[in-house]
């Protein structure tokens, strides 16, 4: 068992800092390793447990959360998490520091609107990226449009939003 | 604590999220408060939390105006692990060190990984019934529609300084269809984005 429990810490502590971009762009790398790799889960079950991370509220991090508590019980879920988070934690704590005692510099600034550009770039990116996953057909196309519109132009809040999805999801079955 | 600016408005880019300065000690967010902030973010963070922290943040509890938010939000993106946990870690440490911190991510993370865990257990057992496969399906597609909306709300502004479209564009490009690794993604874009950044600075 505590075998098992530091495979899980080291595992995502290493994805944690290899998580560039979040953890949307780190899925292919993780499905790689326990998946591919380490043989943990079928590819159907790595689909299922993803789904769940989805379907709970919290951060999208949580998928380490699932393969943990799969892997492991409760302990597993817990390790992962934490192995998951701490390592950027500690990094981005450390950077965001230095990130505001050099505010005013001039490099500071440029590297800040250098940023800018990709940081919306990437969320787009991520949201394409959900969007190819989810979107199976036209009806769930639309579904996705609806709600994007819904979230960008209204103050919405977006639990009725997903709670509609949901509804939809079971109407038209 | 930012009840005189205007979200957005250009001079937020000098307004110091957390000031380090002796003595504004006052300003800072207690431990309880980041809790119960992160907290409501986690819990009614369906689909993603981005939407609804960026909704607490900015809209409800106004910690941060929408550019001091997209600038934290910025450096924890280009930062490794997840963003928006990221996020948390930072803006607990801005206010109240380590323990700041920590108290921000429990209280993001706490129920929600205890829920995660139960639904883990419960799918186990009913996941395989058509009812829950086409309500997830369902919920899958309106959370795909979340994060979009929400992306299109911190792009607008960015892209309202139009050289910065084609630089978004090529980033969306390289990652959604030639399937490139973030790290390749950045080596490329990154050079050309900070020479745009500096012939302009």
């Amino acid at each position: 068992m505590s075998g098992i429990l530091a495979a899980l810490a080291l595992l995502f502590g290493k994805l944690s800092l290899l998580a560039i971009g979040g953890v949307n762009s780190t899925l292919p790398e993780i499905a790689r390793e326990v998946v591919s790799e380490r043989h943990w889960l079928s590819p159907a079950q790595f689909a299922q447990l993803y789904a769940i991370s989805n379907a709970a509220p919290g951060p999208n991090v949580m998928i380490s959360t699932v393969i943990g508590a799969h892997m492991a019980g409760a302990a597993g879920g817990v390790v992962a998490t934490l192995g998951m988070i701490l390592p950027s934690g500690i990094l981005v704590i450390i950077a965001s520091q230095l990130w505001e005692r050099y505010r005013e510099t001039r490099w500071r600034r440029i590297i800040q609107a250098a940023l800018l550009p990709i940081t919306a770039g990437l969320i787009l990116a991520a949201a394409g990226v959900l969007a190819r996953q989810a979107d199976t057909g036209a009806l769930t196309a639309v579904l996705t449009l609806i709600t994007a519109g819904a979230i960008w132009r209204t103050g919405l809040h977006p639990l009725w939003l997903l709670g509609a999805g949901a509804l939809v999801g079971l109407l038209t079955s | 604590m930012h009840a005189g600016q205007l979200p957005g408005s250009p001079a937020d880019h000098k307004t110091p999220i957390m000031s380090d300065t002796p003595g504004s000690s006052d300003t800072r967010l207690r431990h309880w408060e980041l809790f119960t902030g992160f907290f409501q973010a986690g819990i009614l963070g369906f689909g993603g939390v981005l939407p609804v922290a960026r909704r607490m943040l900015v809209d409800q509890r106004r910690w941060l105006t929408q550019a001091q938010f997209n600038d934290l939000f910025s450096l924890c993106q280009f930062m490794p692990g997840a963003n928006i946990v990221n996020f948390c870690f930072a803006f607990g440490a801005r206010h109240r060190g380590v323990s700041g911190a920590a108290a921000a991510v429990l209280g993001l993370m706490g129920a929600p990984v205890c829920i995660v865990m139960g639904l883990g257990l419960l799918y186990a057992r009913y996941g395989g019934l058509p009812a829950a496969q086409h309500a997830l399906t369902g919920l899958a597609a309106a959370a795909a529609g979340l994060v979009l909306g929400t992306a299109l709300r911190i792009a607008s502004p960015i892209f309202a300084e139009r050289k910065t479209i084609p630089l978004s564009a090529a980033v969306f490009a390289l990652v959604m269809f030639a399937h490139l690794s973030l790290p390749v993604t950045m080596a490329i874009i990154l050079p050309v984005s900070l020479f745009v950044a500096w012939r302009s600075a």
